[in-house]
């Protein structure tokens, strides 16, 4: 049990990533709120982001870029997470927007942004 | 008898074309005379007691739904409710609970011999600059080694923007006379959209221009300092969305209308795969694509990044304005 304590400690970056996800999944599951349920969604992926980025991480080391006089691989931090990131973030504005624009055209035709009350708004309309 | 006429009837009402059978038929004749004649009135009457029985089923069946609505509506969505939230926060601690346990295992932070700190990350760095001629590593790589990857991502915004306009875009006119679902969209724009802010307008007029060179600036320099096509883009429609919220849709159309973003997003990335298709066909990685890497650090330098960038700057530009123009008025 204490090794694991430490092991949080010594770990923050991904303690704080999972904390996040777990947030962000706790708001989608249990709010009724179509747009609630974006922003959890939206929380869980900067969580993944955050986890990516810190893999790379090295200390002392600086940014993936090219500086006078320090060409050996043992300057820089690595530069593969961060690519992986900017192709996330980028699905993930994508699946915002159609997400979003969803949820607009069931505002427009049920009024309500509450799941519950558009569920049985359906039921009563039959199939 | 009686009773088989009463079997009659209830099939007849269940829809049973034929009331009589052969051997009722050959049964009443044989009945004496009075009871033929009583016949219709008993007919009559076993009508009537049997309506009064449909109704009364009618009536019952009607009670039991309602109360099973009544029970649905009340106590059985919140009994419903209790036992997802339940479930629903114990799934979610025992998640959170299990991966804190995953962390026990993972390597130490900042380590540079994690597993993933391998041959592939070093062999970026060491040969990326030399053959890309890119000085921000994550540009060359992302642009030039994985450049095929990267138009994939760029055709995932393209059609995340044109779900977008399927789902919320509405048809302006129809017969030369604009919809009235348009016009319903135009009032609500009018009325609760900022109109004539004197302070955004004032903001406005000072900050964008700056952050539309930001933008700019971002995107030409993807390959010598952080940034790139993706964050200018992003700076840049960021830009173009604080000039429609200060001064309206009729200053906009003047130099962003569907057409133009239809033009550059359909330009850029038929340049994009145009580029890449040539660098595929003269030998991916660099075997004699007769492309110069130019100095690197250099404006013009880095082959094919900078063109790509700005393909893909024009794109996710384009595609962060159309987001907010269609979520807010369904039109560009």
């Amino acid at each position: 049990m204490n090794g694991l304590l430490e092991s949080l400690w010594t770990h923050f970056d991904v303690t704080v990533a999972i904390l996040l996800f777990g947030i962000g999944f706790t708001t989608l599951l249990l709010h009724q709120n179509l747009i609630k349920k974006i922003i959890g969604l939206n929380i869980m992926d900067t969580a993944v982001f955050l986890f990516l980025t810190t893999q790379g991480f090295i200390t002392d080391r600086s940014a993936p870029i090219l500086k006078e006089g320090a060409e050996a691989a043992a300057g820089y931090v690595n530069p593969i997470p961060s690519g992986l990131v900017l192709t996330g973030i980028v699905v993930s504005v994508s699946v915002t927007a159609v997400m979003l624009s969803l949820t607009i055209r069931l505002f427009r035709r049920y009024h309500t942004l509450e799941i519950d009350s558009m569920t049985l708004m359906m039921k009563g309309e039959g199939d | 008898m009686k009773k088989k006429i009463v079997d009659r009837l209830r099939q007849r009402y269940a829809g049973d074309q034929s009331p009589l059978d052969e051997d009722m038929i050959s049964s009443l004749g044989e009945q004496p005379p009075e009871l033929m004649r009583t016949s219709d009135e008993a007919y009559e009457a076993l009508e009537h007691v049997h309506e009064s029985r449909v109704w009364e089923a009618v009536r019952q069946e009607r009670d039991m739904y309602q109360q099973i609505h009544k029970w649905s509506y009340s106590s059985g969505l919140r009994l419903i409710k209790r036992v997802y939230t339940t479930l629903a926060v114990l799934t979610c601690g025992g998640i959170i609970l299990f991966l804190l346990w995953t962390v026990n295992m993972l390597p130490p932070f900042g380590n540079p011999n994690n597993p993933d700190n391998n041959e592939v990350a070093a062999r970026y760095i060491e040969q990326g600059p030399e053959e890309t001629g890119a000085v921000n590593m994550v540009a060359g790589m992302i642009l030039d080694y994985r450049a095929f990857d990267t138009f994939g991502e760029t055709t995932v915004l393209f059609v995340a923007a044109c779900s977008v306009l399927f789902l919320l875009k509405l048809n302006d006119h129809k017969d030369g006379k604009p919809t009235s679902a348009w016009l319903e969209a135009e009032y609500d724009d009018r009325h609760h959209e900022p109109k004539n802010d004197q302070i955004l307008q004032f903001a406005a007029r000072l900050l964008v221009p700056i952050i539309l060179l930001f933008g700019f600036y971002v995107i030409m320099n993807g390959h010598i300092s952080p940034g790139g096509g993706f964050s200018g883009g992003a700076i840049m429609g960021a830009g173009l969305i604080l000039y429609l919220n200060a001064f309206g849709f009729q200053k906009t159309e003047r130099f962003f209308t569907y057409n133009t973003f239809r033009w550059i997003t359909f330009g850029s990335l038929i340049t994009y795969a145009g580029l890449k298709s040539y660098s595929f066909y003269t030998g991916a990685n660099h075997l004699g694509s007769g492309i110069s890497t130019g100095t690197p650090g250099a404006l013009l330098s880095a082959g094919f990044i900078l063109p790509l960038n700005i393909c893909v700057g024009l794109v996710v530009m384009c595609t962060m304005y159309t987001f907010y123009t269609l979520i807010r008025k369904g039109g560009i």
